[in-house]
């Protein structure tokens, strides 16, 4: 059944979508992560406007970490004070993030940078995770204990100023590192349209020592608060929000995010993130070989809207 | 700036020879689009258009011909569109050479009874901007704007991705003449159909020379809720937003009321 978008300006396959949504919707239940890093080069492949799909993709993460924030809020793992000061630095961040993405746009360089931060943080985040889940799956077959190494030592991190303490996590920290990976994690939510809990749960766990009770749902209230600050930024300044579109994904994804995390808790821990790690590697790969291999076609054009 | 006395100049000349072959004019074209209103709703994935017409005498005493060429171009909203080409940088294809096209028709197609070669010569094809090649779209070149060569890569580049999108057409035989005096033209509109009004400009030659010319038009409009949508994202950026962002708690809020399960 096809349905004319309004603000992408052309008609898709509902069913389409929605099969995508859920598809994503079930890894992101599986691995309890957004997904946006799947959903907005899916939705570009299929023909939409990459400045349509990563602003549309925001809302749809929006809705998807507010049903799984309120889980993890019942079950009291999330760290409202952690979660506030994290905040406070994304605020800045996805502004600045939203800023940078119309200014690249006008520029012609959108499809560039996006494409390139994919290769750059894709690459970087699913190898290192790879090489983790490969170790402790070694480890786990040696015998060994597959979480021997509780985070406890301290680095340089803790010894900066300005330090106040998170009662829910209990850990006592400076409030510079936690603005600084706040803002660092809106500002690529904000360009590459992605949620950016790949990024930020591994920060949280190994520079902050966040304990891992609270790490996945503080990470999904702040996700929370900055994909739907994203969505109306990018609603007043770029104009490319399609409700329509980021509605049928919702509803495939929260539909497809139940039967992710039935599969998940099925799946050990440690084959869990390696899965996760190839899948993020493999897409990180594949933008890196578009960008490489001569395109077929090497014009594109873009329409500037009618003039006045 | 000699670019752009040399357009004043073709248009001098063209209007001249309009004027010209209005005096020698002995048929006038009476025309009809099947839709002058044609909406875009949810389940739009594309219209074809019906534009049928018949050649008239112009006034008692006033022969007609045997036999007529017709060219019928219609053309979309006007916008201002960028073509860029990918080239290898540091071992990456981005984006590095641009061009920009002033005032071109989002949409374009033109259609005619045979080979447009075989209706004009050269000089009244270029004229008349008859066909895609002889089609005015007027680049910014530094400073100044000017159409440019119909080889010029970036022109056909552009022609060639718009073509390919259904956004532009050259059809040398979707003009058929029912009789010698009556015609009908299709006008395929693609599902990604720009919004706005459309111009169709009808021309009628006879023995290789311009017989007579009408126009009409029609519009593609949002209606219902894809234009309330388009209309309060563009101009109401700040409450879409919100709404929008309202929706998604919504929906996130309801999937976790239906799928609890703790």
């Amino acid at each position: 059944m096809q349905l004319y978008l309004p603000i992408a300006d052309i008609p898709v396959n509902i069913f389409l979508i929605l099969a995508m949504g859920a598809a994503v919707g079930f890894v992101s239940g599986m691995f309890g992560i957004g997904g946006g890093f799947l959903l907005t080069p899916l939705l570009i492949f299929i023909g939409i406007a990459p400045a349509v799909a990563v602003a549309s993709v925001s809302t749809h993460i929006a809705a998807s970490s507010l049903s799984g924030a309120l889980s993890y809020w019942r079950k009291r793992s999330i760290d409202p004070t952690l979660a506030l000061v994290l905040l406070a630095g994304s605020i800045t961040g996805t502004m600045l993030g939203v800023w940078l993405f119309t200014y690249l746009r006008t520029l012609g360089q959108l499809d560039l940078v996006i494409a390139l931060s994919y290769v750059v943080l894709l690459s970087g985040v699913g190898t290192a995770m790879v090489y983790e889940g490969l170790r402790a799956m070694a480890r786990a077959r040696r015998g060994a204990n597959p979480i021997a190494r509780r985070p406890g030592s301290h680095n340089w991190i803790h010894g900066l100023p300005l330090k106040m303490r998170f009662k829910r996590s209990k850990i006592y920290l400076s409030v510079i590192p936690v603005n600084v990976i706040g803002l660092l994690i809106g500002f690529i939510g904000a360009v590459m349209g992605v949620g950016g809990s790949f990024i930020l749960i591994p920060m949280l766990i190994y520079l902050l020592r966040v304990p891992t009770s609270t790490v996945i749902g503080t990470a999904m209230a702040l996700t929370l608060v900055t994909m739907v600050i994203a969505t109306v930024l990018h609603a007043v300044t770029n104009h490319q929000v399609d409700a329509v579109l980021a509605l049928i994904l919702m509803v495939g994804g929260v539909i497809g995010a139940q039967f992710g995390a039935r599969a998940g808790q099925r799946i050990r821990g440690e084959q869990l993130r390696l899965l996760l790690g190839l899948l993020i590697l493999a897409v990180g790969i594949r933008f890196a070989v578009e960008l490489t291999i001569r395109p077929d076609e090497l014009y594109t054009i873009r329409d500037l809207g009618a003039d006045g | 700036m000699t670019a752009s006395l040399r357009i004043i100049a073709i248009a001098l000349i063209a209007w001249l020879a309009g004027a010209a072959a209005d005096r020698a004019c002995a048929e006038r074209l009476i025309v009809s689009v099947s839709n002058h209103r044609v909406t875009v709703t949810s389940n739009y994935v594309g219209e074809e258009l019906v534009l049928f017409g018949s050649v008239e005498s112009d006034g008692p005493g006033q022969p007609l011909r045997s036999s007529y060429d017709l060219v019928v171009t219609v053309s979309g909203p006007k916008a201002d569109m960028v073509t860029r080409r990918k080239e290898r940088r540091f071992g990456i294809w981005a984006n590095a050479d641009s061009r920009q096209f002033l005032d071109v028709p989002a949409y374009l197609a033109i259609s005619s009874n045979r080979p447009i070669d075989q209706i004009a010569s050269p000089d009244l094809r270029r004229r008349q901007q008859l066909g895609l090649d002889n089609v005015l779209l007027t680049q910014r070149v530094g400073t100044d704007y000017a159409d440019v060569v119909s080889t010029d890569p970036f022109r056909r580049a552009f022609i060639r991705l718009r073509t390919e999108r259904g956004l532009y057409r050259e059809a040398t035989s979707a003009v058929t003449f029912l009789t010698p005096t009556l015609f009908r033209t299709g006008i395929p509109l693609p599902a990604e159909v720009p919004i706005g009004t459309y111009e169709v400009d009808i021309k009628l030659f006879a023995q290789g020379a311009l017989a007579a010319r009408t126009q009409t038009a029609f519009e593609v409009v949002k209606v219902g809720f894809e234009q309330f949508v388009a209309t309060a994202a563009r101009h109401h950026g700040l409450i879409y937003g919100v709404a929008t962002a309202m929706m998604a708690l919504m929906t996130g809020w309801l999937a976790s009321v239906v799928f609890r399960r703790d």
